[in-house]
């Protein structure tokens, strides 16, 4: 029988998926975004299979007892209209069963929309993460460094990712970290994330951004603070300075491997100037937070409206 | 050698020569078979110039099973190419472009002109009407929908196909970064076929709001007849936008205006938001008429009445409603903040519960009721729990927070497939199998067509179960290959062996078309299936003017009450009936619409310019001709209907496949 099948088939993954020789990437967080997520996925799945299983029963309640070739040859089926108490209790389940994932969801957007549990008290880490085709630079404007395709962070820190695209959108994703979010041309994203263990993490975008789509993949490695500094002090004795004619060449169209440089590009190519902010609440802090320069194109923007 | 320069194909492969030879030389088989078996003369009066909604509805049944050949050869060449870590089948080039035209294939020319073929062919039987209520614009929108389905598929062999994704997200999809002509195809070979559809949803909600049969209130409708009704409510409301955002769209790639760049003013998500306040409706337009089917055919092969009916209805419209109001789920990730994902993802996770509404009305249909497993049944059955599968993880993906990991992966992709295709694949087939005696007078043949359901359900689920694994394993959709570090590997194998699987299953199901064309019997009588809605009232196949006496409905099972309860569906003598002539100038339209399309793809201005004179010199003519349409006289229907009857007398045994019951 079918069903029995998919319903084996089904519980065998089940199986697999929970258990696992080696935990899905998004099943198995390192920080406390992916860590909120990871747990509404459990979640949301074992609701979901409990709806699955109520539907596969019934089904295969009728099917059994009520198929031609069990019932007498003179059995003629009733004429059935609606039942108000009875659809009552299958509106009413599902209602009930959204109101409690809604209530979840609601909690958990303003969660991962906001600095990390556990690390508010702590001044975040900015990076800006800028996209071209096909690769990813990351200026870290406090520590005055630029890279190209991999990412240093210090764990135990709040980390502020500024996303802005050079080109198509893309979206920025480190799943063992948190969710991704869209960088784009005309606006800045933010996106916050934390790790909470040291180690190497993969990083992509995942949005379809054309021919190196695929290869467009960055490494993360996080590292103790005293790690970070040390690579921070390494960077600014070996590393060339980023000028704007080596940006320019970074940015045309290929794939380039790790590259490093001192100074970023913030300087002669700006982020865009719209914030595409998350919350209202949020905005006012940033704002201190990114100092002059963003301030003063903020200005310019009001002065040309 | 110049102008003819920009014909050619940007990123040519032996299979796009292959392609181009095959062209050609079906082209001249088509042409030469015609003209040796003088069929020109036959197919210009009986189908090109045809307004019959039933020949109009065949004609999108074929297409349909062309483009899903089409787009299956698609989805195999892409499935191929993920089988096996850097595997070097297609470039990265090729496969955005597979991937492209697979996505667009399947959504706008394939599960499109299914949902219309059953539209055209199962509405104006149900509610009891001779026709549609505008007979020549129906001819118009299916040859706009052919015309835009032509000019999208000659775009691999003619300047390129679009390489940006079905959802041609801009700016990737401006001509900064898509150059070739392959994203003007897009644009345009869509808008053509839109302009297709939304005349469809005008045509069918005229239909059954002023055409139904006497006796037939609202609330006594055949349920595929109202799930047809709010799909094309959600056409009106949603195609225009798509028209725009396609008008847009291409005045940005060839006029150069900047309403999707990113510079000058220009804001590439208004495209994301444009595509969406479309695309969403539209997947409920794919899926009502699919609930419809299976409304049908699970009350039929239940042997009783739909339960809940009223419920049934109520959730359509609460669903229509919604399907307006969740847009913004398809770009959690855009970083609108907190708030306004919230407000979207609970609106979407509300469709949830009249979808499940629907679910747990079918599943008390059966209850009591006396299953029979034939072949529409079978695909209903697999129906449920797959597509619940299915829900479930839509429930999944609209926790926006979660969303953040789910989006742009695998999980995504198996999603969808996993509630498009045992929703609205399964339906079709379902409806094909169960139509098809009403449209051809014959029977599909049943144990192949199991066979071909066995396939199919199981290919599907080996196809895509696998995906939600690798998308939580954080494998990208669109990627062209994987390196084998990443362990994705032996899954999309699995999914390889299912699509092959799904393969199988498509070949059989056509193989059966031409097995049962020779072997079925013919006269299976006007009731196969001991059915129960008006649409079986009539003779099989159905003549050309549908019921020789207008029909009296008192219920929503009219056929079923004339059959058990001696209710009088036929009153009065027959009398002449009045039908629409035939009519070459949709065909022409159609023709001079692809003509103009083209020209505007290449942007060619001066043949753009006659072209699009040419569409309104018709539109004008047509505002000056006198058709009063013809009559059938009562001697002609008297004979038609006496061969009818005679052939049922001769009809010796009653068909195994549920005659019996009754």
């Amino acid at each position: 029988m079918k069903l029995k099948g998919t319903l084996l088939l089904l519980l065998s993954m089940l199986v697999v998926f929970l258990s696992g020789c080696e935990p899905l990437l998004v099943l198995d967080p390192k920080g406390p975004q992916a860590e909120r997520q990871a747990s509404d996925i459990m979640i949301s799945i074992g609701i979901m299979a409990f709806i699955v299983i109520v539907v596969m029963v019934l089904l295969v309640y009728m099917l059994v007892k009520y198929r031609a070739s069990r019932l007498p040859d003179d059995y003629e089926p009733p004429h059935i209209e609606g039942n108000p108490i009875l659809e009552g209790i299958l509106i009413g389940v599902p209602i009930i069963i959204v109101a409690i994932l809604s209530f979840i969801t609601v909690k958990s957007n303003y969660i991962v929309e906001s600095t990390p549990e556990g690390y508010e008290d702590q001044e975040p880490l900015v990076i800006y993460a800028s996209s071209s085709n096909w690769k990813w630079h990351f200026s870290y404007p406090e520590q005055d460094i630029e890279t190209v395709n991999y990412l240093y962070i210090p764990t135990d820190r709040p980390i502020e990712f500024k996303l802005y695209s050079f080109g198509p959108i893309t979206s920025f994703w480190i799943p063992q970290l948190g969710g991704q979010k869209y960088a784009m041309a005309d606006m800045v994203t933010t996106l916050h994330l934390a790790a909470d263990t040291p180690g190497e993490y993969m990083g992509r975008n995942a949005n379809f951004s054309g021919k190196g789509f695929a290869e467009n993949t960055f490494t993360v490695t996080a590292m103790t603070q005293t790690k970070f500094d040390e690579w921070v002090d390494e960077v600014h004795e070996t590393a060339e300075p980023l000028t704007e004619d080596t940006f320019e060449q970074l940015l045309e169209p290929g794939h380039l491997g790790r590259m490093t440089f001192t100074g970023t590009h913030l300087g002669f190519s700006p982020a865009p100037e719209h914030e595409h902010s998350d919350d209202e609440m949020d905005s006012g802090e940033e704002h201190k937070m990114h100092a002059e320069k963003e301030r003063e194109m903020h200005t310019e923007h009001a002065a040309h409206e | 050698m110049e102008f003819f320069e920009r014909f050619a194909v940007p990123n040519p492969n032996p299979a796009i020569y292959a392609s181009m030879v095959a062209i050609v030389v079906v082209s001249l088989a088509i042409i030469i078979g015609l003209t040796y078996f003088k069929k020109w003369g036959y197919l210009w009066r009986e189908w090109l110039t045809t307004v019959d909604h039933k020949k109009i509805g065949m004609m999108y049944l074929i297409s349909a099973l062309l483009m899903l050949f089409r787009g299956g050869v698609d989805a195999l060449m892409l499935r191929a190419q993920l089988s096996m870590p850097d595997n070097k089948l297609l470039d990265p080039q090729h496969y955005n472009e597979v991937f492209s035209t697979h996505g667009i294939v399947m959504i706008i020319f394939m599960a499109m002109p299914f949902i219309f073929a059953f539209m055209n062919l199962i509405v104006p039987l149900q509610i009891g009407a001779r026709d549609v209520a505008f007979p020549r614009l129906n001819a118009i929108s299916f040859w706009l929908f052919a015309a835009g389905a032509m000019l999208f598929n000659i775009s691999f062999v003619i300047g390129g196909s679009p390489d940006a994704g079905w959802t041609s997200y801009f700016p990737l999809a401006g001509t900064e970064f898509s150059e070739s002509v392959g994203t003007n195809y897009y644009m345009i070979a869509i808008q053509i076929s839109g302009i297709g559809s939304l005349m469809t949803g005008i045509n069918m909600i005229t239909t059954i709001l002023k055409m139904r049969a006497p006796g037939m209130t609202l609330m006594k409708m055949p349920m595929f007849t109202w799930a047809s009704f709010m799909a094309c409510v959600i056409i009106i409301f949603a195609f225009p936008v798509l028209t725009i955002a396609l008008l847009m769209g291409t005045t940005d790639r060839l006029f150069a205006t900047n309403f999707f760049t990113t510079t000058n003013g220009g804001m590439d998500m208004l495209w994301a938001n444009f595509f969406w306040v479309w695309g969403h409706p539209e997947v409920y337009i794919l899926i009502l008429p699919a609930f419809g089917i299976y409304s049908e055919v699970i009350s039929t092969f239940s042997g009783r009445n739909l339960y809940g009916y009223k419920s049934m209805v109520g959730s359509m419209v609460i669903i229509s409603l919604l399907s307006f109001l969740v847009w913004t789920h398809h770009f959690f990730t855009m970083g609108q903040g907190a708030l306004t994902n919230s407000i979207f993802s609970i609106s979407t996770m509300a469709i949830a519960v009249p979808t499940g509404v629907k679910i747990f009305n079918w599943l008390l249909t059966m209850w009591k009721g006396k299953i029979r497993f034939t072949v529409p049944m079978l695909y209903s059955v697999g129906f449920i729990p797959l597509f619940t599968i299915g829900g479930v993880t839509g429930v999944m993906l609209a926790m926006s927070a979660a969303d953040y990991q789910y989006h742009n992966t695998m999980f995504l992709v198996a999603h969808f497939h996993n509630t498009i295709i045992p929703g609205v694949v399964f339906a079709m087939l379902a409806g094909l199998t169960y139509y098809w005696p009403k449209m051809f007078g014959f029977m599909l043949n049943e144990r192949i067509g199991k066979w071909g359901f066995w396939f199919l359900s199981i290919g599907f689920v080996l196809a895509f179960f696998p995906m939600y694994i690798t998308g939580l394993n954080g494998q990208a959709r669109r990627m062209y290959t994987y390196s084998e570090a990443t362990g994705f590997g032996p899954l999309n194998f699995v999914a390889f062996i299912g699509a092959g699987l799904m393969a199988i299953a498509f070949c059989l199901i056509v193989y059966n078309i031409f097995y049962s064309i020779k072997h079925s019997p013919r006269n299976v009588g006007d009731d196969p299936w001991n059915a129960r809605s008006l649409e079986w009232a009539t003779h099989n196949p159905v003549p050309e003017y549908n019921f020789a006496r207008t029909p009296h409905v008192a219920s929503s099972e009219a056929f079923w009450d004339a059959k058990k309860h001696g209710h009088e569906l036929f009153k009065g003598e027959i009398e002449e009936i009045h039908m629409p002539n035939y009519s070459g100038v949709p065909f022409i339209m159609g023709v001079i619409f692809f003509i103009c399309g083209f020209s505007f793809v290449f942007s060619l201005w001066i043949p753009a310019i006659v072209s699009l004179i040419g569409i309104f010199a018709c539109m004008v003519l047509r505002s000056f001709e006198k058709d009063d349409g013809r009559l059938i006289s009562v001697e002609e229907i008297k004979a038609t209907e006496s061969k009818f009857e005679s052939a049922e007398e001769i009809k010796t045994a009653v068909s195994t496949y549920g005659g019996a019951n009754s």
